[in-house]
């Protein structure tokens, strides 16, 4: 509209604006089809799970939802009994194990695949093939591998039950259970942590370390004052998107310490059993929301703290 | 020449389609595979098929029953008609009853009559007959014969104490030659089948059923505590550290390896352990579970058994009504109980001679079977799964060491009064 009440003052200008404008409605038409896909996929059961979230509704009647408030997250009885899942001493568990996962499986993650990646850049030989191969644990669907676990870890014929630690399960004491989940994300997620840093590294420009050779720079000094630095924005990244991926963490819980142990080990599990074992939709949408939010908050943080562009 | 050869091809393809439309409807069961289950449940779906000429497809269901339920609660919410028959278990008929079409009326009143009239009343929910039993299970102790002889024992315990006594002095004995030689092995891990295996401690222990049958919560009680102290001891001194990780296809697998010399199971074990491939074939034995001492002491095996519905949103009702009337019929379940030692739901069964050349403690054990200990799923109703979740989880802390019988169980009320809430 505006622009054609300005028509008249200055016709070419708004010749090359009609054109933008032509090309921003064609933008739009472009769009819409992805507009429409995420709405669809992501949008509504977004916004179905944040409305049974304030209901109370049964997985098998879902049409039947009655509308609780808030009392889902938290809530108080006539007599004074707690409910809603932050009143569950399960689900803090949950979360406390689900964070220390995050924390040390990312922690040892980077590290480890700083380490790889840093080797396999390097030239020597045999190089795509070691490139290939270290991608296979990351390669086998987490369930396959969840399972193999498993079976290593049995006290009774696993390799590292019965062979290194002569008849005891690491997964039977839930004290221990948590640091064998995290050997299993370890070994899995490295070669994907390596993969995404080995990546960054190979855009660093070669010149600029011929250069510091040049000038006497230890090999030391060489990655600390200049891989590091140029390799922060893929590093950051490769660590959001991992830490993500830790906290949304299910399957290696669940196969490897059952339904029940996984809801108490991690935020998923304990979702899944509200919504799918106890068939309370209501709740386990509460559930959903609490760590959709608290992931998010965990995202705000990282990228405010180390300032990420995305672009 | 050409156009006439086609001709011919084209009539000869529609013949076939019409011939196989002939050949009547698909119809697609669910069913268990856990030990021998699956390859049963196929052969007795083909011997229907060839009878009638329908065609059978098996969908194969996850191992670990909670798995089952929360895979088939999703199916039945969508109104999914890709499953026509469900094997349902004995504790779920009371949570899924309304996507089942109600049996009555379309099987022959003196079929259900044939049954045991308690297993027709639990997949009975309000008037509506759900299911039909198809097998019945109870918890049973297994033991190795060849064992029992060579350290001078003549029968099986009796008694929790006697299993105690007898499993470390077994275990001390065959562990100077095979280090993984265990004295007993049950189902140790956190899900619905340590609720079975603790159900059969609290009650042989006099600590009654957790939720009684009006509904209230019994579970705090010493001798439900001292039942839970009495298996706790046995983690790390006859059990493996590991049995706390078990379900029953790990218990059997280290009993069927030769590894263990008393071992806690369904009956179904028994076929897989005369197996050609057992390592403990000819040597085991089998008997009740033992019972605890003090008053109200008894032996007590917890009801399992897994029953047959027809889904509401089948597209093959008539055909599938007829699948689950021939495999809960009488000749299906005979070869089931002879071929997997699944125990059948028809009391005429256990008189039956081929059945008892098969299974020999079947005619012995028919009051173990028969006058099982039920979970608490018929007074807990639609709250079970968290019940028995609460119930098995308190249980396992008891078993790692994480807290004791006394703590566990008033821990467990208070837990199972915030469930109940306003009521069941």
């Amino acid at each position: 509209m505006t622009n054609l009440s300005k028509a008249p003052t200055a016709p070419p200008t708004t010749r090359r604006k009609g054109i933008e404008a032509t090309r921003a409605r064609q933008a739009i038409w472009f769009l819409l089809p992805a507009l429409i896909a995420i709405a669809v996929v992501a949008g509504y059961p977004l916004l179905r799970t944040i409305y049974f979230s304030m209901h109370e509704a049964n997985l098998t009647s879902p049409e039947q939802a009655k509308y609780v408030g808030f009392t889902n997250f938290y809530g108080t009885g006539d007599e004074g009994v707690k409910f809603g899942f932050l009143t569950d001493p399960k689900w803090w568990s949950a979360v406390k194990n689900t964070l220390l996962f995050t924390v040390v499986s990312v922690a040892l993650e980077t590290v480890l695949g700083m380490v790889i990646a840093l080797v396999v850049n390097s030239a020597f030989k045999g190089r795509s093939l070691m490139r290939t191969a270290m991608l296979i644990p990351w390669a086998i669907p987490t369930v396959v591998s969840a399972q193999m676990w498993a079976y290593m870890y049995n006290d009774n014929f696993g390799l590292i039950g019965r062979g290194l630690l002569g008849g005891q399960s690491p997964l039977a004491d839930t004290g221990t259970a948590i640091w064998a989940l995290i050997a299993v994300d370890v070994w899995k997620t490295t070669s994907f942590m390596a993969l995404l840093i080995l990546a960054g590294l190979q855009s660093l420009p070669s010149d600029m370390y011929e250069a510091a050779d040049m000038d006497g720079a230890s090999k030391w000094t060489q990655f600390w004052r200049m891989t590091l630095p140029l390799l922060r924005p893929a590093l950051l990244v490769a660590l959001i998107f991992r830490s993500l991926d830790a906290l949304r963490v299910f399957d290696v819980m669940y196969v490897m310490l059952g339904p029940n142990t996984a809801a108490e080990t991690s935020m998923t599990g304990y979702a899944r059993q509200a919504m799918i074992d106890n068939s309370q939709l209501g709740l386990g949408s509460a559930v959903s929301v609490a760590i959709f939010l608290l992931i998010m908050v965990i995202v705000v943080m990282y990228v405010t703290a180390f300032r990420v562009k995305f672009d | 020449m050409k156009k006439a050869l086609t001709l011919i091809t084209l009539t000869a393809a529609m013949a076939a389609a019409a011939n196989a439309n002939a050949a009547g409807v698909t119809v697609t069961i669910a069913c268990g595979t856990v030990g021998i289950e699956l390859k049963m449940c196929q052969d007795g779906g083909a011997r229907w098929a060839k009878a009638t000429g329908n065609t059978v497809k098996v969908f194969q269901s996850p191992n670990l029953t909670n798995d089952r339920l929360g895979l088939y609660q999703q199916q039945l919410a969508a109104k999914s008609s890709d499953i026509d028959v469900y094997q349902l278990d004995v504790v779920w008929p009371g949570q899924l009853a309304q996507h089942f079409i109600d049996l009555n009326g379309k099987v022959p009143a003196a079929t259900i009559k044939s049954y045991f009239p308690g297993m027709i009343a639990a997949d009975t929910v309000g008037s509506k007959l759900v299911a039909l039993p198809w097998f019945t299970d109870a918890g049973l102790l297994y033991y190795r014969t060849d064992m029992l002889k060579k350290y001078g024992y003549t029968k099986a315990p009796t008694t929790w104490a006697e299993l105690a006594t007898m499993a470390a002095k077994i275990q001390a004995g065959e562990q100077k030659t095979n280090k993984q030689f265990v004295g007993y092995v049950f189902q140790g891990k956190d899900y619905e089948g340590l609720t079975c295996d603790a159900v059969e401690w609290v009650v042989s222990n006099g600590g009654g059923t957790i939720v009684d049958a009006s509904g209230k919560i019994t579970i705090n009680n010493p001798n439900a505590a001292k039942a839970l102290d009495t298996a706790a001891s046995w983690v790390k001194t006859i059990s493996p550290s590991g049995v706390t990780t078990y379900g029953e296809e790990e218990a059997r697998g280290i009993f069927q390896a030769g590894n263990s010399a008393f071992m806690r199971n369904w009956p179904y074990a028994w076929a897989l352990g005369q197996g050609a491939d057992s390592k403990v074939k000819g040597k085991i034995g089998v008997a009740p579970l033992p019972k605890g001492t003090g008053a109200g002491a008894r032996n007590a095996a917890a009801l399992g058994g897994w029953q047959l519905g027809v889904s509401q949103y089948s597209k093959n009702q008539e055909a599938a009504i007829s699948l689950v009337t021939y495999l809960a019929g009488p000749a299906e379940q005979k070869i089931r109980a002879i071929e997997g030692t699944y125990n059948p739901t028809l009391p005429a069964l256990y008189k039956d001679a081929d059945i008892l050349k098969a299974n020999p403690f079947f005619g012995s054990l028919y009051s173990v079977f028969t006058g099982a200990a039920a979970r608490p799923s018929g007074p807990t109703g639609v709250k079970y799964n968290q019940v028995s979740q609460a119930f098995s989880g308190a249980v396992h802390d008891v078993l790692t060491g994480k807290t004791n019988g006394t703590k566990a169980v008033a821990g467990l009320a208070t837990t199972l009064a915030r469930i109940k809430g306003t009521g069941w």
